[in-house]
């Protein structure tokens, strides 16, 4: 906890000065440039690559959780029920798909761009949340569900006041696992020319360059461990 | 007045409910008892339509039950569940809120109810109104589970083992608080426990239930002079019985004129206390408080087995 403490900041100030001034990191990363080969990635700004690496992350996660926690809710449901078996089923199968073969086959129906990388990022998004928001919803305390029915909640409201809000640290749990799934498949959008911090690292292996790998790397990495870390704040907090 | 009429729930094999029939007055307390196991919850809860009969039916003046819409039928009713279930991530103040939120009352009127209720139960408003429920004890869950229940004073109540989780010296003035405010507000409670002496202490009419079905619904006096079965005399116990017909009768019945010495007795304590201060003291008699004594030889002829 107290390692967090001061490990937090210094890696927040750590992404923030790879992604606005690159050229303070030449000194480190130059014995991985090959000979007078470039060691900053230049071709687009790293901050104008995080940014749209972000947003697609953002759009694509948005939508999943909208999505998966809306289909739970119908599957939990008396109406719904009938689908829950085969929903399961589904996702469970959905999860063995590697990321790389959701993009691969999204690329086929898109093209290239971004609309392919949002697609996948959508879709694989939708099994960890759609998951745990059926598992929250299923594992409500069922004397606290009882006495929502029995004190006069309509099944509208009892799905507001009382299912969502006692399955939310749960449901916030996939999200999180989604999220941090999407940050790193974004980077695979590069491929298909989708603007990712993939750019600087396809660049690097392009080039041989070991420096952009490292660059692109590190900075894919430290935004997922941030935000997965932020995201068990959260979590924490609202379950406490 | 509700009438309850050959209500029976099985659940697969499991008969919970026997073909029950009963009719609970306006205004009064009935208390169902019976073993563990033996239908009670289940029987309550097919009144405010929990759980949905197999067959029979459930008349709340007149009207079935069957045809409402069961969410507003149970914003009517009031309900105790057994094991309290507050909502864990609500305050103390917005779990006895509940009820009355639901039905539009504004926000002050709430807030004022709240703090009767708690004051009621004995907990400090300023101490409990914003803890959650998960930092009280099982019995102080308990009375917050029981207030939701009284809290928009409905006219109707269903309290599954509402005192369960209370100390002996708690859950007396627990009963005393919702007979009084029973009397006070004329509602009709329909109280479940396992516990015959709060089951006689309490009920207007007690409904003793074993394996699903109504083995005696009667007075307490009644159910204490002619147990229906050896079930019914099992679940008062044999040894208690002289005591319970006394704890149902008060000292002003008996009183006669004359002296005694020593401490009074108030004439609106019962029998059974009045016994238990002369055999304490060694006394023959009590002074009452009232004017007039009362005898041990007066107490005893009421123990004694009717004939
Ligand atoms: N939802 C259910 N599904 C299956 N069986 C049930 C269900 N609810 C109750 N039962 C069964 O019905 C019978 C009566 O249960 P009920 O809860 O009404 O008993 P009770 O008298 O309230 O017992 P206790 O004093 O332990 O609370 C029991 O055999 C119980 O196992
Ligand atoms: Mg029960």
């Amino acid at each position: 906890m107290k390692s967090g403490l001061i490990l937090r900041p210094f890696l927040v100030v750590l992404l923030l000065a790879m992604v606005l001034r690159p050229v303070w990191f030449t000194p480190l990363l130059a014995p991985l440039a090959p000979e007078n080969g470039p060691v900053i990635y230049e071709r687009a700004s790293l901050w104008s690559l995080t940014i749209s690496h972000l947003g697609l992350v953002l759009a694509a996660s948005l939508s999943a959780t909208v999505v998966a926690v809306g289909l739970a809710v119908f599957v939990t449901r008396p109406i719904g029920a009938a689908f829950l078996p085969l929903s399961r089923t589904v996702t469970n199968i959905g999860q063995t798909f590697p990321p790389v073969a959701v993009l691969a086959l999204a690329v086929p129906a898109l093209g290239f761009g971004a609309g392919p990388t949002l697609v996948a990022l959508f879709l694989y998004g939708l099994l960890p949340i759609f998951d745990n928001a059926v598992t929250g919803l299923r594992t409500l305390p069922p004397v606290t569900m009882d006495a929502a029915r029995g004190i006069g909640l309509s099944p509208s409201q009892r799905l507001r006041t009382v299912e969502l809000p006692l399955a939310l640290p749960v449901i916030l749990t996939g999200v999180r696992l989604s999220v941090v799934i999407a940050l790193g498949t974004a980077t695979i959008g590069s491929t298909v020319a989708a603007r990712t911090l993939g750019e600087v690292i396809i660049a690097g292996l392009l080039t041989n360059n070991t420096a952009f790998v490292v660059q692109g790397g590190v900075i894919t990495g430290l935004l997922a461990l941030l935000i997965h870390d932020g995201l068990v704040l959260l979590e924490k907090r609202l379950s406490a | 007045m509700i009438e309850i009429d050959q209500l029976t729930k099985r659940f697969g094999e499991t008969t919970a409910v026997d073909s029950v029939s009963m009719t609970v007055e306006t205004g009064t307390i009935t208390v169902i008892v019976g073993t563990s196991g033996s239908g009670k919850s289940t029987l309550m809860r097919m009144i405010n339509r929990l759980e949905e009969p197999t067959s029979g039916q459930v008349r709340i003046n007149g009207e079935a039950t069957g045809t409402m819409t069961p969410h507003l039928l149970r914003r009517r009713i009031g309900y105790a569940i057994q094991g309290h279930g507050l909502f864990p991530h609500h305050t103390v103040a917005r779990n006895i809120g509940a009820v009355p939120r639901l039905l539009g009352w504004p926000k002050a009127q709430i807030a004022e109810r709240v703090d009767e209720l708690l004051t009621l139960f004995s907990m400090a408003p300023d101490a409990f109104r914003d803890r959650y429920p998960g930092d009280l004890s099982g019995g102080q869950q308990q009375r917050v589970g029981v207030a939701r229940a009284l809290a928009s004073r409905p006219d109707v109540m269903l309290m599954d083992e509402p005192f369960g989780a209370l100390d002996p010296i708690i859950r007396h003035r627990a009963q005393e608080d919702l007979a009084r405010i029973q009397r006070q507000l004329g509602s009709t409670i329909i109280l479940v426990t396992h516990d015959m002496e709060e089951a006689i202490r309490l009920g207007d009419r007690v409904a003793v239930m074993d394996k699903g079905k109504l083995v005696q619904y009667a007075r307490p006096s009644e159910i204490i002079a002619n147990p229906a079965s050896t079930f019914v005399r099992e679940m008062l116990g044999d040894e208690d019985r002289p005591l319970r017909q006394l704890s149902l009768m008060h000292v002003s019945d008996l009183i006669e004129a004359g002296d005694a010495d020593g401490v009074a007795i108030d004439a609106d304590a019962s029998l059974r206390e009045a016994l238990s201060a002369c055999l304490w003291s060694g006394r023959d008699a009590l002074p009452v408080a009232q004017g007039g004594r009362i005898t041990l030889d007066a107490i005893r002829a009421q123990a004694e087995q009717p004939a």
